[in-house]
């Protein structure tokens, strides 16, 4: 299983983190802290696999930013490796050709496309259309919602003038 | 792309990435944190946008890594909002600060259920999602059965099915016994069957979670699991938009192998032969393609085929062909799959009669133990580690051996105890392995336990044949100019026993034995004492008839620890010269050690709890677990494949250990042997081997030669109640003289100055002053008499590090009274090292005789000639010195809280000069020097200190220069000046730095960081 997802740019930021086993927040700062400089310190040409305190880390760097997933030792790199890239397709696909300020100011649809991609820190949905579509449906709903109350309130304002 | 749609989110963000430093970020946050907390607290002026938009701030300060301790109550409190926008926001973030178990959860779960049994898809879907993600006890409680219920409800849509599954999961994970899963095999049976793929890549990791706690329930499952698999594999039968990058989910095919793995084996032929029919497809099929995504997913299903191949035992043809797959895996130059290579190879070992084919790859497996990536390097030694019989011992051994001086710390010690674990293992004959041993000691002294000494110094004690050798291979390390503390143990231990066989070489007289021993001992710690006098003893007992001049020498050592602070020494000292007083004798209490019992290793031991530590529901952990269990006891157990039968190094050496003829009674003769002596020690022979060789009193030794490594006043071997009486010291002598002023910290100001006073009592002061050009130091000692009657006796004599050559000058027996004598030294540093000369220096005042050790800041720094670099010359020369061992890196805990200008200062003060300006991160230091000596001449050193402005206490620092030792030594000097601890007199052994800045918390299957974390 996957234990947690960080998003690291370059210089140590973190963009996202999403943790599906219990860390305290203490425990969360130092493995950011330490994933860190373990992985930004790695060369380019070596294999996406850091091995670390009895787990595994599988990471893979997108332009100035480091998508990491944290899984046991026996689970299956490869696998996780390419939900990594699933991940980032769906981004790209959502923001169209995706890059590091669209995931900094659009943290919270980071974390609502996440969600529709892994459950308890395993895969659930394969298909990139499903995804779209869930999360295209989700922001219809907030759309709505919106109008509902910007139309609510005119007619308040109008009825108070 | 718009912006989030809540202006002041995305205002927030920007003024965050616009401050300069981590301090202006921080005030920002807490001026938000601060304007959050008032805005929650009236919170009826809120509108629901403004409680989402700052549960979205306080998401991502979190997210920033600082605390967020308030305004849990707003975020929960959102879940229960009637709008979709609002409890969306409620649930994610929910899920994201708080923990499964955080008490505020408590408050929703009511919420959650009813949003779980409601009719709205949407928000069963949020509900669902948060409990998958964070769902703890109380909700596997509560909300179980109406999970389960979403998950067969055939009225219910897929995007809510799948994620019950999930959900379900995370309960029964979390919570087996409180979920109720009897009956559900049927269930799991039918949801195999579904269509919609989403649904069942979920219905199949819970699959995976519930077969392997209980595989027997769910049988069932296993024909269905091998149609799904030969529907995605075979067949391909799949919605295009589930095919990735061509391959029918390669997720879903990975997952089904993986619940296969869990049954033990497949009884029925039909399935059986179908599910082959497949791995052999995918195992011949999968074929290297440009596109990287589309060989890794091909790769990750053609892993995890393999892995099931194993797990079936299949016939020796397709094993075969897997190995030959792995050795074309292991030599290709995409790294990604080197390491699964070989990490799947070491999976393989667990496989009977593979182990021949594997070893044909050893030369391949070698050269990835010297690949550029640390994870392949990790891969290769386990593999070497795993693959080690006796047949290849020799080689595999020396392989470590050899890569151990260039290795990277952070293997270094993993490194050493795999090696000692082989070369015990399999050694094919013992001075094999002493030579093996103590050229670990040399090469990688501090990153040898002392189990690792123990157990040779037991190897040795119980083979006669062997002692002679040992002993002349110690002499043989002890000329060398620097050796490392437990070289000095071992080879005095050694030395000890058995130099007495040694006696006719030359260089070998006790007398040339003592000196050379003796000289190590001013470098040597505290806890090396002991055994070094226990080393004279015994050099005493074995120089019969004994020669005066050795025996004075050797009694005046003896009366001068008489009086040592420490206990154990005292002690030692006070019976030696007791003993030794007894002449002849004495032979008969110092007699040789007797032999030790036989005993399972207590390296191989800590190696097997380590194993077992990592217990994981696994069920290829498992197996594997158990097969290395038995790999790894020493009894008489025969190798597989055919191999003669070769008896394990046992602790008594067998005369025909050799000849292969008798092989059987030879065994027969050992267990006979290790029989009697069972006999005689009726305890469970403790696996503690520093019992053995420290407590007499654990082990009864033949009669007459009764043990006497700590002779305890009232031993048996001790006749009368005079000679008893001998033991307890008569005179006590103390230093009854008081230092004036703070030895320590004296000596730490003289470290950064170059004059000043180094000791003081009522009778003298030392003072010192020095000058230091490159790497020659010439001090002027002033020893001044502040009584009005003479000092007699007066003596001075430095003991130097191996590091450092050292000249005093003649120093006056008698200094007259109000006379200020002054004595020149001159000094010579030869190579790097943090070692500190030490002055003993004693005098005589009346009746009192005092003696005092004082350290001589002689020390690293007085070898650094400052020097200021500028971007153009730093940057360079930085990069062109990369990784160890010339560039160590090291996080360092604990430091000394000190302001960045202090921290410049001080550094400034060891002349190591900070160049400002050269880091564009105004939080790190950069810094340059030039070490001199005579080895390394003068050397650039480079150091960049990066400090964390949150957290004082840590650091990161790296060091380099053009010498691995000097790089060492260096970083291990400036760790020293900022760690919080003020170093106190003379300064242990380092701990062995590991420099695997990761593993605080001892990664459990890794032996070699279990040990680091031990020490």
């Amino acid at each position: 299983m996957i234990h947690f997802v960080l998003l690291i740019s370059r210089q140590g930021k973190v963009r996202l983190t999403k943790w599906y086993s219990p860390y305290t927040q203490k425990e969360r700062n130092k493995v950011i802290r330490e994933l860190s400089g373990l992985i930004l310190s790695r060369g380019p040409k070596l294999c996406n696999f850091v091995e670390w305190t009895g787990l595994k880390v599988v990471y893979k760097r997108y332009a100035s930013l480091y998508f990491c997933m944290c899984i046991d030792q026996d689970d299956n790199e490869l696998e996780v490796l390419e939900i990594i890239h699933h991940f980032v397709e769906i981004l790209d696909r959502y923001f169209g050709s995706v890059c590091e300020l669209d995931l900094i100011f659009n943290f919270h649809k980071a974390y609502y496309i996440l969600d529709e991609l892994l459950i308890a820190g395993e895969l659930q949905e394969s298909s990139k259309k499903t995804v779209a579509r869930l999360i295209a449906a989700q922001d219809s709903l907030v759309e709505a919602a919106k109008e509902q109350q910007s139309s609510i309130s005119t007619i308040i304002s109008q009825a108070t003038k | 792309m718009a912006l989030s749609g809540m202006r002041g989110l995305s205002v927030f963000i920007s003024d965050i990435r616009n401050c300069q430093n981590k301090e202006q970020e921080r005030l920002r946050v807490d001026k938000e944190l601060g304007n959050i907390r008032t805005r929650f607290k009236n919170e009826k002026g809120l509108t629901p946008y403004e409680k989402k938009k700052y549960v979205w701030k306080m998401l991502y300060i979190h997210m920033l890594g600082y605390d967020v301790d308030f305004g849990h109550m707003e975020t929960v409190s959102l879940i229960s909002a009637p709008k979709y926008p609002e409890k969306q926001v409620g649930y994610i973030v929910t899920a994201c600060l708080l923990n499964e178990n955080h008490d505020f959860l408590r408050l929703a779960i009511n919420t959650v259920r009813n949003d779980i049994i409601g009719r709205n898809e949407t928000f069963q879907c949020l509900a669902l999602t948060m409990v998958g993600n964070i769902g703890g006890r109380e909700f596997a409680e509560s909300l179980a059965p109406d999970v389960q219920k979403l998950l067969i409800s055939s009225s219910c849509r897929p995007l809510v099915r799948k994620k019950a599954a999930l959900c379900l999961l995370r309960l029964y994970r979390k919570n087996p016994d409180v979920v109720n899963v009897d009956g559900w095999a049927d269930r799991m049976a039918q949801l195999l069957d579904e269509r919609d793929l989403g649904v069942l890549t979920s219905s199949m990791s819970l699959l995976v979670a519930l077969v392997s706690n209980n595989h027997e329930a769910y049988w069932s499952c296993l024909p269905k699991c091998v149609k799904t698999l030969e529907r995605l594999a075979r067949n391909q039968d799949i919605p295009q938009e589930y095919t990735y990058y061509g391959i029918p989910s390669p997720w879903l095919q990975v997952k089904t192998m993986r619940a296969l793995q869990y049954f033990p084996t497949i009884e029925d032929p039909n399935t059986r032969r179908s599910l082959f029919e497949v791995l052999q497809r995918i195992l011949m099929g999968t074929d290297v393609v440009k596109n990287v995504n589309k060989n890794n997913a091909s790769h990750a299903v053609l892993f995890e085929a393999l892995s099931l191949v194993m797990h079936l035992d299949a016939e020796k043809e397709m094993m075969s062909q897997c190995v030959a797959l792995l050795g074309k895996f292991i030599a290709v130059r995409e790294p990604n799959i080197r390491y699964l290579g070989l990490e799947n190879m070491t999976r393989m070992l667990m496989v009977t009669d593979v182990q021949d084919i594997i070893k044909r790859h050893q030369a391949q497996i070698i050269t990835s133990l010297k690949d550029p990536d640390i994870s392949i390097r990790r891969r290769a030694l386990d593999l070497l580690y795993g693959m080690c019989d006796i047949s290849n011992a020799k080689d595999i051994v020396e392989e470590l051996l050899q890569y151990l001086s260039t290795s990277d710390f952070a293997m270094r010690e993993e490194l050493s105890l795999k090696a000692a674990i082989l070369a015990e293992k399999f050694a094919p004959d013992l001075s094999w392995y002493v030579d093996v041993i103590l050229q670990l000691i040399d090469k990688a002294g501090d990153f040898v336990s002392d189990d690792i000494w123990f157990r040779v110094v037991q190897f040795v004690t119980n083979n006669d044949d062997l002692q002679p050798y040992a002993a002349a291979k110690a002499r043989e390390y002890l000329d060398k100019p620097a050796i490392h503390e437990t070289m000095v143990k071992v080879s005095a231990y050694l030395l000890g026993e058995y130099s007495h066989f040694l006696a006719r070489r030359p260089g070998c007289s006790p007398k040339e034995i003592f000196s050379i021993i003796h000289e190590k001992l001013p470098t040597v710690s505290m806890s090396t004492v002991p055994i070094l006098l226990s080393t004279y003893a015994k050099i005493l007992m074995h120089t019969q008839p004994p020669e005066p001049e050795l025996q004075n020498q050797i009694w005046a050592i003896f009366h001068k620890y008489e009086s040592c602070i420490d206990v154990e020494i005292q002690q030692r000292a006070v019976e030696y010269f007791a003993l030794s007083a007894k002449g002849a004798a004495l032979a008969d209490i110092l007699a040789e050690m007797p032999k030790f019992p036989e005993r399972q290793s207590a390296l191989i031991k800590k190696a097997e709890d380590i194993e077992t530590d990592t217990a994981e529901q696994s069920a290829i952990k498992l197996r594997a677990q158990q097969q290395m269990s038995n790999a790894l006891v020493v009894t008489d157990q025969r190798p597989a494949n055919g191999t003669p039968p070769v008896s394990q190094l046992t602790l008594v050496k067998l005369p025909s250990i050799s000849s292969n003829s008798d092989n059987y009674s030879a065994d027969e003769g050992a267990r006979q042997e290790n029989g009697t002596l069972t006999r005689v020690d009726p305890q469970p022979p403790s696996a503690d081997l520093l019992g053995d060789l420290l407590d007499p009193l654990a082990i009864e030794g033949p009669p007459g030669a009764v043990q006497s490594e700590q002779n305890v006043p009232g031993v048996d071997g001790v006749p009368s109640a005079a000679d008893t009486a001998a033991i307890v010291p008569i005179e006590e002598q103390k230093n009854t003289v008081q230092p004036i002023g703070n030895i320590a910290e004296r000596f730490h100001a003289l470290c950064l100055k170059d004059s000043g006073v180094l000791y003081e009592d009522p009778h003298i002061q030392i003072g010192i002053k020095a000058e230091w050009r490159a790497h020659h130091g010439r001090l002027v000692l002033f020893l001044g008499n502040k009584n009005t009657s003479p000092l007699v006796s007066v003596q001075a004599l430095i003991l130097p590090p191996s590091h450092l050559k050292t000249e005093l000058s003649l120093v006056p027996d008698t200094i007259p009274p109000r006379a200020q004598v002054q004595c020149p030294l001159e000094v010579v540093n030869l190579r790097p090292s943090r070692d500190v000369a030490v002055l003993d220096f004693s005098y005589k005042f009346g009746s009192h005789a005092v003696n005092i050790k004082l350290r001589l800041p002689a020390v690293l720094n007085k070898f650094l000639q400052p020097l200021t670099l500028t971007a153009d010359e730093f940057f360079p020369q930085w990069r062109s010195l990369s990784g160890p061992p010339l560039k160590l890196q090291e996080v360092i805990r604990g430091v000394r809280p000190l302001p960045l200008l202090e921290m410049a200062n001080l550094l400034n003060s060891f002349r190591v000069m900070v160049c400002p300006g050269l880091d564009p991160n105004p939080n790190n230091l950069v810094a340059s020097t030039t070490f001199y000596s005579e080895s390394t001449r003068a050397m650039l050193c480079l150091v960049r200190i990066e400090t964390d402005p949150a957290d004082r206490t840590q650091l990161r620092m790296t060091v380099s220069s053009g010498d691995p030792t000097l790089t060492f030594e260096l970083k291990e000097y400036i760790k020293e000046q900022l760690v919080d601890i003020p170093t106190s007199s003379p300064p242990p052994p380092m701990a062995p730095s590991v420099a695997s800045p990761m593993a605080p918390v001892p990664p459990l299957n890794d032996p070699g960081a279990f040990l680091a974390g031990l020490l």
